[in-house]
């Protein structure tokens, strides 16, 4: 019993909830750009898959994570180029191309995969933790928050420098432009097809990002279906952030707490079914989605293809 | 235009068009325009809503290109190819709807379509909005967010955007639309302002009052053709009054050689039968988007056509609804042979008498996927001989499809047909079928030519009169005055949901109809 309140047990706990949090922090600040261009990225759960089977590839084959990172976020942007072709450019329904690209890349990873490895599952070293001097020291909180792999501040960094993109330069305001009213952007002179092209590679790159470290870092090895949904629940911190970063990055971090907690009550052994303990994570979205759902306002052109004088 | 009247009006053109023709699908949106633009001069486009004022617009701010004809900007022939190059050759546009991003202030808005690798320059921006504030004497909100702003302050807002830009052309379309009549004023002499300090300037508007207050230049467009244009010189040697007339001759009077025209068939109607239907002091209140009715009167005889002139949007779809029953009435009577029927249901007024041709063909009028047969009878849906019991009877359904196919002329591949595949003139055909089957006796039409091509327009307008011939009631709605004065017996006139007047279709009924469609006594 004492086990389960115990220094060690809780950041543990935290230290994982980081570890979970990354993925969706990434796929949520990606969705958020594409979403405030207007358009509504389901394929991102693909971009993810891709970014994760691409990303492991690379760093298998190369032993650097970083080397991986690159071909993960080059995964993601290959998808999302598929998504601005289709969506932004030719003006096909957002919804059912993303669906089709996340059940593509479901099927083309697990394949690919499969032709590669067989039935193994290589692993990959653990990844080396940059560790924060003096901060790492504190109790619980220092090994949980600061002994974590470089790229996870780059992530929290990201946080601060999208609000900064968003609230100060013209770029945010294109961008926001984009989705609120893209006709008033085309009329300023922007290319609005331009605008919503940056956003949605950008939030491939992130995607992509996000997998990748979903399979080297948090899980060492890439299996198919890996991000399990990770993807999605990005859209939904999106939709609930309200096109503020540091709302995704603490929507992230609850869920990650929810995903972490359920590893940790698994291994701590506590009798409760672990179906209930799975359902944790998704507990929570509903009742974000209860509490927040409804205030969500989200951009009026959202998931509208853009078409120039056309009406 | 040519030889040297040509070349000398073009060194002082800033924008120039000559023959621009633009298409949409199964319309001519502008016909071979021609238009010159001027510095110094406020250039009045007119014309009624679908004239193609807008879509002339588009072309100068790049949105569209035209199909034939070109534009000359500074007297050499430019394609604006996008509305950043509209923006660079100095075309600033204030576009009918409004164009600016509600979830940002009016600073972000102004600043928008900067460069996107720079930070805004929000003190640059201040500097030059307060100069040309003070230039213009107006005032701005910067840091309000621009959906607090009044409809008005959105406006001068656009204005102030074109000119933060550097422009030399202004286009304001329809800008007066949402303005109060102090507004409206203050724009008229913003614009004087602007024109002295040797903008040129495009005030588009379909209300001829603003036009002759405002101008210098007057063009009038209808049905995408250039109608006439009173230069700057004759302009001032006009009074007001002597301007109107002639812009109401240009806009309403008769075209040449137009195909359409027929002679009106002498009908008698019978002055002495009762009337069929009776409209008395009918009112329907306004919503969001529709203007509501009031003090709606007026009497149909047997034999009679009446139509119902008016600018599209004036309350004529609330007219035809509110008769047919689909729409609640606030106050006021209809009746129907002598017999109260406000109160009745839509189905219980058709199977009386009175029926409804709506001018919303595919969405209201039919349901497009179901087959044409079905289509004929949709409003019989459940009674005999067409359903027993519940169950469609297929034989008694086709045979008498077949037979209303052959009756009408409606051509469709086969009765099976979804009804969405047919051309709008065939889709009219069946829609006239069903509705002036058995029992008709009062039929309200709703813009029944919208849309068709001559042929079907001429088909439509015969089957209109046989009903009338028949002995029925007729009430005629229709934007096209043309149509109206080669149809009706008598024409009301519709503006602002109240009828204005009604005249006996006589020879001046043409001019005295135009004063009243714009707000001018007959
Ligand atoms: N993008 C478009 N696609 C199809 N038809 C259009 C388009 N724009 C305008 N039209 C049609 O062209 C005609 C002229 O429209 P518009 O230029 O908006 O008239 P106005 O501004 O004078 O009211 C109308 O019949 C309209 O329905
Ligand atoms: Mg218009």
């Amino acid at each position: 019993m004492t086990g389960l309140f115990s220094e060690v047990f809780l950041s543990a706990l935290l230290f994982g909830a980081v570890t979970a949090a990354i993925p969706l922090l990434l796929a949520g600040l990606g969705e958020q750009m594409s979403e405030k261009a207007g358009v509504l990225n389901i394929g991102i759960e693909g971009m993810m898959l891709a970014g994760a089977y691409l990303g492991f590839v690379g760093a298998f084959y190369s032993g650097s994570l970083w080397l991986g990172f690159l071909t993960g976020a080059a995964g993601g942007v290959a998808v999302a180029m598929i998504m601005a072709l289709l969506c932004v450019r030719i003006g096909l329904n957002q919804i059912v191309i993303g669906i089709a690209l996340t059940l593509g890349l479901e099927g083309l990873t697990a394949l690919l995969h499969h032709f590669q490895f067989s039935r193994s599952y290589p692993r990959l070293p653990a990844a080396d933790a940059t560790i924060i001097p003096l901060l790492s020291d504190i109790p619980v909180i220092g090994p949980a928050f600061f002994k974590h792999h470089l790229i996870v501040y780059l992530a929290v960094a990201l946080v601060f420098g999208m609000g900064y993109l968003y609230r100060r330069t013209q770029l945010g305001l294109n961008l926001q432009a984009a989705g609120d009213k893209p006709a008033a952007l085309d009329v300023a002179g922007i290319d609005v097809i331009r605008t919503r092209t940056i956003a949605v590679l950008t939030t491939g790159a992130l995607a992509g990002l996000g997998g990748a470290y979903l399979a080297n870092v948090g899980a060492g090895l890439f299996i198919p279906f890996i991000t399990n949904g990770a993807g999605f629940l990005g859209i939904v911190l999106a939709m609930l952030a309200r096109g503020r970063p540091v709302w995704v990055l603490f929507g992230a971090l609850l869920f990650g707490v929810c995903l972490s907690l359920t590893t940790a009550m698994q291994v701590a052994g506590i009798n409760i079914p672990t179906d209930v303990i799975q359902m944790l994570p998704f507990l929570a979205v509903m009742i974000m989605l209860v509490l927040f759902g409804r205030r969500a306002s989200l951009p009026a052109a959202l998931g509208i293809p853009y078409e120039r004088g056309a009406r | 235009m040519s030889g040297s009247f040509s070349s000398s009006v073009a060194g002082r053109d800033i924008v120039a068009l000559e023959g621009v023709t633009k298409r949409f699908p199964g319309i001519v949106a502008n016909d071979s325009v021609d238009l010159s633009i001027r510095p110094g001069e406020v250039h009045v486009l007119l014309g009624e809503n679908g004239a193609g004022k807008s879509t002339l617009i588009g072309m100068l701010s790049g949105l569209q290109q035209p199909d034939e004809g070109r534009i000359l900007v500074d007297g050499k022939p430019t394609p604006i190819t996008s509305p950043r190059h509209a923006l660079a050759l100095g075309i600033g546009t204030v576009f009918q709807h409004m164009m600016l991003v509600p979830t940002l202030t009016v600073a972000e808005n102004l600043l928008l379509g900067g460069p996107w690798w720079q930070r805004p320059r929000t003190e640059e921006l201040e500097a030059r909005v307060a100069e040309i504030t003070r230039r213009l004497g107006i005032t701005v909100k910067l840091h309000a967010k621009v959906s607090e702003l009044s409809l008005g302050e959105q406006q001068q807002v656009e204005i102030l955007r074109a000119m933060v830009r550097n422009s030399r052309l202004l286009i304001l379309d329809e800008s007066t639309s949402m303005l109060t009549p102090k507004g409206i004023d203050e724009l008229g002499a913003l614009m004087r302002r602007l024109v002295e300090q040797g903008l040129a300037i495009v005030f588009i508007t379909h209300k001829l009052k603003e036009a002759a207050a405002f101008g210098d230049r007057i063009s009038v467009l209808k049905l995408g053709r250039k109608v006439g244009e009173i230069p700057p010189e004759r302009f001032r040697a006009l009074g007001e009054q002597a301007i109107i007339s002639e812009i109401v001759e240009l806009m309403f009077g008769k075209q040449k050689d137009d195909p359409e025209a027929v002679e009106r068939p002498v009908r008698t109607v019978q002055a002495e039968a009762a009337p069929l239907l009776q409209v008395a002091d009918l009112a329907v209140a306004p919503t969001d988007n529709a203007p509501g009715l009031s003090s709606i009167s007026f009497d149909i005889r047997p034999g009679e056509i009446l139509g119902i002139a008016g600018i599209d949007g004036n309350g004529q779809k609330q007219l035809a609804e509110a008769l047919a029953g689909q729409r609640a009435a606030t106050g006021g009577s209809v009746r129907l042979e002598g017999v109260a029927i406000e109160a009745l249901s839509v189905g219980e007024r058709r199977r009386r008498g009175l029926r409804y041709l709506t001018d919303d063909r595919l969405g209201e009028g039919t349901v497009g996927t179901f087959p044409v047969s079905i289509n004929f009878f949709l409003k019989q849906v459940g009674a005999a001989p067409f359903w027993r019991h519940g169950v469609e009877q297929r034989g008694e359904i086709d045979e008498r499809a077949a037979q209303l196919v052959r009756e009408y002329d409606v051509r469709t591949p086969s009765l099976k047909t979804p009804v969405a595949r047919l051309s709008g003139g065939n889709i009219q055909k069946v829609l006239l079928a069903r509705e002036l089957a058995e029992g008709a006796k009062v039929v309200i039409f709703n813009k029944p030519t919208y849309g068709l091509d001559l042929a079907n327009t001429l088909a439509s307008r015969q089957r209109i009169r046989d009903t009338a011939a028949r002995g029925l009631a007729v009430l005629l709605i229709s934007t096209d005055l043309e149509e109206l004065l080669a149809m009706c017996d008598r024409l009301a006139v519709i503006a602002n949901g109240a009828l204005v007047g009604t005249v006996e279709n006589t020879d001046d009924a043409r001019t005295r109809i135009g004063r009243l469609m714009i707000g001018l006594a007959a």
